[in-house]
């Protein structure tokens, strides 16, 4: 079970990675980033996962199943992922606006018009 | 060497330095110390029975504080970026009907949409939830209604306010734990109660329903924002002037 989340966590990093370089839309690339980091955050959930644990809510039902013996899932990770989250947003949505500007000013959505800080 | 022979290299290289922790990992039998820490004390110290909240909002508060932070610095930039002159706005812009499906389903589902995400937030201590979801949850709720009505705006006046309240007082919260109990965004100001209901977690819920509102307005703002610069009128001539100045620099 915790070899498919990494599995895909890690496919999705390098498939994100392969949009975000070989792309020339810039849409694409901003795509490619979102799938970047999304595997990035599905790599750090499995890296707090603990074989059979338990979601780490211990109302009343989370407090027997923790004296029957079972261990809650690290709540670290998922605290920093959700983070990593809310920023990768607002990350997204800033690039989206330059997007947007340089479309403005170029009329053109393809990286290779973009010459300026070319040397 | 070509492009596509270097991004090739690349991914091989990434993949390589991917692969040690790949193979490294198998899922672990027990929790880290950190982690066994959490799980014996959480509940006890916070009151909150949802560990990753108390993690989000007391032990790790001040990582919230940053992000929320980024999102505000995210969403300012953004709005000085589309943001343009009052003679610059199309008077009559065209825009595609809506069908009245849609008009007519939004009616019904924005209330539900907006209760929903009051709901996540409020009993963020309780089950999975918190403020930054349920505030997404209420942005999506205004992204509906941004494409039910093209000509919807939002009042910016109000949500500014809204946005600045809630947002000192997520501070003044956490200032007033210096004053009254152990340190900045310590939730112990208030009685922590019984943990696994409503009024519990001493200050969480109180923080987590001003970070919903926070996000849930920022977000909204945001796409607001994004809807309204499509009222700029651009001029085509002076696009294709920059294009050519530009090359002929090159």
């Amino acid at each position: 079970m915790e070899y498919i989340i990494m599995t895909t966590g890690f496919a999705l990093t390098i498939f994100g990675l392969y949009g975000l370089l070989s792309q020339k839309n810039m849409i694409k690339i901003i795509l490619g980033f979102t799938i970047f980091t999304t595997g990035i955050n599905i790599v750090m959930v499995a890296i707090g996962y603990v074989k059979n644990g338990i979601a780490p809510i211990l109302d009343a039902e989370g407090k027997e199943q923790l004296s029957n013996g079972a261990t809650i899932v690290d709540p670290l990770p998922q605290a920093l992922v959700l983070t990593s989250i809310v920023i990768g947003l607002g990350v997204t949505a800033l690039m989206l606006a330059y997007v947007m500007k340089l479309y403005q000013d170029k009329k053109s959505l393809n990286i290779n018009d973009y010459k300026d800080l070319k040397w | 060497m070509g492009k596509k022979t270097l991004i090739a290299l690349l991914m091989v290289a990434m993949a390589v330095v991917l692969f040690p922790l790949y193979k490294s990992y198998q899922g672990s039998e027990k929790l880290t110390k950190l982690g066994q820490y959490y799980a014996d004390n959480g509940v006890t110290d916070t009151g909150a029975s949802n560990l990753v909240t108390s993690v989000v909002v007391t032990y790790r508060g001040l990582d919230t504080l940053g992000e929320v932070t980024i999102l505000f610095l995210a969403a300012s930039v953004i709005s000085f970026f589309l943001s343009f002159k009052k003679e610059d706005r199309m008077v009559n812009r065209s825009v595609r009907g809506v069908t009245e499906i849609l008009t007519t389903s939004v009616q019904v589902l924005v209330p539900i949409i907006f209760m929903f995400g009051i709901y996540i937030f409020i009993n963020g201590h309780l089950t999975p939830g918190g403020g930054f979801q349920g505030g997404a949850v209420i942005a999506s709720g205004t992204l509906l209604m941004f494409l039910s009505n093209p000509d919807f705006e939002l009042n910016h006046k109000i949500i500014h306010t809204v946005e600045s309240i809630s947002g000192i007082a997520f501070i003044a919260i956490g200032v007033l734990g210096i004053l009254l109990a152990g340190g900045f965004l310590d939730n112990r100001i208030m009685d922590l109660g019984t943990p696994g209901t409503l009024f519990s977690a001493g200050a969480i819920p109180l923080i987590y329903i001003f970070l919903g509102i926070k996000v849930g307005t920022e977000l909204s703002n945001v796409l607001g924002i994004f809807v309204e610069s499509q009222n700029e009128r651009i001029d085509v001539s002076s696009g294709q002037n920059n294009n050519s100045i530009i090359e002929e620099e090159l």
